[in-house]
């Protein structure tokens, strides 16, 4: 296999493993304003990942970094012409990234409330870039012979888009939801497996139409059926078995079905663009190939060495800290760190 | 064109001059931080904890801001500069990308884990958290500068495809801007915690308010200030060594040099510069001082501007190749001066304090105070100078600035994420600020006594630090 192939796969990797963590970050920052009651149930939502979430970030930046190393022009293209999202997209991460140290810091309702917004709004839209992000790249995009991009409002906002957009939005706030019914007990535990239960159908919904509106609207069942099929298939058949750990009240089996159906469906991205990074709208010619888009041989070799030698320690302190934070947060004083 | 050009750049300016108020400030505080935990692991003695958690709010406040920041700084490369993109990713994208697998990971968990981690993991080991996280901070900046060296001094790559590709990654990493550079920038961002503590302390010694907390947290960060000050003083002088036979046209710039300087070279304390004349005038001058800061010794002569230039011209072909001598001019100048004044302060506070005077010298401690923004002033025109002395070019002698920008942005695109990016900014600013004035005013007393947990964590402001 060529070494950007192997790049392909661990640009892929990174963002499945993004979709997964920062998907029930982006959820629990919802679950702020749809699901804590008070400001003590607030705090206890954001608390269960007040350890992990910036960590969950690094995934995305490394991710980033990834394809400026390993593809640049794919990452020029992309950058470039994903602008004003993109903007916005950072806006979002900022507001966030700061609120959840802020919001406590002065004594306040009005400045509580300033911040709370930030959360939610830093929780909620990133998740919808994603889904246009993702889903306007396989749809193709107008990107011409000196792989610049030019695109128009329509490009990225369009039916398909959308409602990929709010699919990666439902699928993160179920997801978080299951994550904030696997660390807290009682009174809020049960209302965020409740909720869960509420937002099932919805979301599920959500997802056929996605998986609907990929097949009308793009090629990618065209050029990878074979695989593809099976795929959102198994994605059908977990979020089905979904249904019954919720009402069985399996926590962990629910979460890690919603987990495995972001992590297939951000897979299915980058199995339907293969062998391509980005797909032109204005000509198949235009097609950024992953060998076109790639570095050279030796800049591939040095960081295949360092990231094959570098993720597993990685992944080893990552599963460390969860184990460290392992336990529900019950809202006395002998779990709750702040 | 020219307007996007334009933009691109102010937004590249005000994002990196942003960011670097407080990397530094979080690389600085990391240590000195780390360095009290240690000492309170090691001596037992409760008022090293108490330190530990006072300082740390501002750290996590401030790297807070450097994080979101930073994210500003990754995208930026491949939004605005998507020409430079395509033309360097392959030998500038991989230290990023090694940066974030090494470096950011490390700091982000491990400060999770730190944060929360205080009741939950063995004393040593939530130690060995703060450690990993100060060590992230520096591994960071020794990548980020190794990309930044790259586009200083190009080493490592070749010329095929259209672009520069890596062949040598030894030549890379022993890029010797990499290794001036690299500890001239982690001594400044230590300095920069060190007189943060330093003046935040004095504040309180000339108040007369927890006055052994205090004068304990002095003398700690006034070691750390006064080695890096020496470090910065070292290592400031290798790198105008190395700019004189690498970059000698921004060295040239520095010194507002239209001709070749005579032989021993003056070093120029104040000048008037007529850039379009192309003359310098009313210098004063310290004899000697240039070839010495140059060549470490009393002799040697230094190119002027006009000669490089007609040497660029040969080498690239007609063309603009002089920066923008009074900005590069200048910025030297305010650095050179912060750096020193704060070697002095960092001198005259240790004696002071050998002597067991400086609880008394109210006018010294408060001159400490005023302390805290010279680093700031220093990072800042540091990197104007190094970033300015290098245009025209964008990659040195491979690139020029003009010919990175993303053709398919327009000027109003950038404005427009010009202006977003800057209200933030001044948002976070000001929000900084004035918390930072809040915790300084309520003082140790007020921050939770042992383990936080031991407050109510629903009261809102109950718990000091980490309030997620």
């Amino acid at each position: 296999m060529p070494l950007s192939d192997i790049w392909f796969i661990l640009i892929a990797v990174l963002f499945i493993g993004f979709i997964f963590l920062e998907g029930f970050d982006f959820g629990v920052g919802m679950s702020t304003k749809f699901l804590a009651r008070n400001d003590l149930e607030k705090r206890v939502v954001m608390n269960t990942i007040g350890p992990v979430w910036d960590a969950n970030e690094v995934w995305l930046i490394t991710a980033g970094g990834a394809m400026f190393a390993a593809f640049p022009h794919w990452y020029a293209t992309a950058f470039s012409g994903f602008y004003l999202p993109f903007v916005i997209l950072l806006l979002a991460f900022i507001i966030r990234g700061v609120a959840f140290e802020f919001r406590n810091k002065v004594d306040s309702k009005a400045w509580v409330k300033t911040w709370d917004w930030a959360v939610f709004i830093g929780s909620i839209l990133p998740p919808f870039l994603f889904g246009v992000f993702f889903t306007s790249l396989i749809r193709g995009l107008p990107i011409d012979g000196d792989m610049n991009m030019y695109a128009s409002f329509t490009d990225f906002v369009n039916v398909y888009t959308v409602i990929g957009g709010v699919t990666f939005v439902l699928l993160s706030y179920l997801h978080g939801l299951l994550f904030i019914g696997l660390k807290t007990v009682g009174e809020l535990r049960e209302r965020a497996n409740a909720t869960a239960r509420k937002v099932y159908a919805l979301t599920g919904v959500f997802l056929i139409l996605f998986i609907i509106f990929t097949y009308l609207d793009t090629d990618a069942f065209t050029d990878h059926g074979a695989i593809l099929i099976p795929m959102y298939g198994l994605a059908v058949i977990l979020y089905g078995l979904l249904f019954f750990f919720l009402k069985s009240k399996r926590e962990g089996l629910s979460f890690t079905m919603t987990g495995l159906v972001l992590i297939i469906i951000m897979a299915n991205f980058f199995i339907a663009l293969f062998p391509n990074v980005m797909i032109s709208s204005m000509d198949p010619a235009f097609n950024m190939s992953i060998a076109d888009a790639a570095s050279g041989d030796y800049s591939l070799k040095i960081m295949t060495i360092v990231a094959f030698t570098m993720v597993p320690i990685v992944l080893a302190y990552t599963i460390w800290s969860y184990y460290v934070f392992r336990k529900r947060l019950t809202g006395d004083k002998e779990h709750l760190e702040y | 064109m020219m307007e996007e050009v334009l933009l691109a750049r102010i937004q590249f300016a005000s994002t990196t001059l942003f960011h670097f108020i407080f990397v530094p400030l979080s690389i600085g505080l990391a240590l000195i931080i780390a360095i009290m935990q240690t000492m309170y692991v090691v001596k037992k003695d409760e008022i090293y904890l108490k330190m530990t958690k006072f300082w740390s709010v501002f750290f996590l406040i401030n790297f807070a801001i450097g994080v979101v920041t930073g994210i500003i700084q990754e995208f930026q490369f491949g939004m605005n500069w998507s020409a430079y993109s395509r033309f360097v990713g392959d030998i500038f994208g991989a230290p990023l990308a090694v940066e974030a697998l090494l470096a950011f990971f490390l700091e982000s968990t491990f400060i999770g884990i730190w944060i929360f981690g205080w009741n939950k993991l063995p004393k040593k080991l939530h130690l060995a958290c703060i450690w990993l996280v100060s060590i992230g901070t520096v591994m960071s900046a020794f990548w980020i500068l190794a990309a930044n060296s790259f586009m200083q001094n190009p080493t490592g790559y070749v010329l095929q495809n259209g672009r520069a590709e890596m062949n040598d990654v030894v030549a890379l990493l022993t890029n010797e801007k990499l290794w001036v550079a690299f500890p001239h920038t982690i001594f400044g961002s230590f300095a920069t915690g060190a007189f943060f503590v330093v003046g935040v302390s004095a504040w309180y010694l000339i108040k007369k308010r927890n006055v052994d907390f205090f004068k304990k947290s002095l003398a700690i960060s006034l070691v750390i200030g006064m080695l890096s000050g020496l470090g910065i003083a070292f290592t400031g002088h290798a790198q105008a060594q190395y700019l004189m036979h690498a970059q000698p046209m921004k060295m040239a710039a520095a010194e507002a040099l239209w001709e070749d300087s005579g032989d021993p070279a003056a070093w120029t304390l104040f000048a008037k510069i007529d850039v379009e004349n192309r003359e310098t005038t009313k210098r004063i001058d310290i004899p000697y001082m240039l070839s010495y800061l140059t060549y470490s010794e009393f002799k040697g002569k230094v190119q002027g501007m006009n000669a490089l230039e007609q040497q660029m011209i040969e080498r690239h072909g007609e063309g603009e190749y002089l920066p923008p001598v009074k900005t590069t001019f200048w910025s030297f100048r305010i650095m050179v001066v912060t750096g020193g004044t704060l070697l002095g302060l960092g001198a005259l506070g240790l004696f002071l304090m050998f002597r067991k005077k400086i609880v008394e010298s109210v006018w010294f401690l408060r001159l400490l105070v005023v302390g805290i923004f010279l680093p700031f002033i220093g990072n800042s025109f540091g990197w104007i100078m190094s970033e300015m002395g290098r245009q025209p070019w964008v990659v040195n002698g491979l690139m020029k600035t003009a010919d990175g920008i993303s053709p398919n942005v327009s000027a109003g695109q950038i404005l427009f994420s010009l202006i977003s990016f800057s209200t933030i900014y001044t948002i976070l600013g000001i929000i900084m600020v004035v918390l930072f004035v809040k915790f300084i005013q309520r003082g140790p007393e007020e921050q939770p006594e042992e383990d936080v947990s031991a407050t109510d964590p629903f009261e809102t402001g109950g718990a000091g630090h980490a309030v997620k």
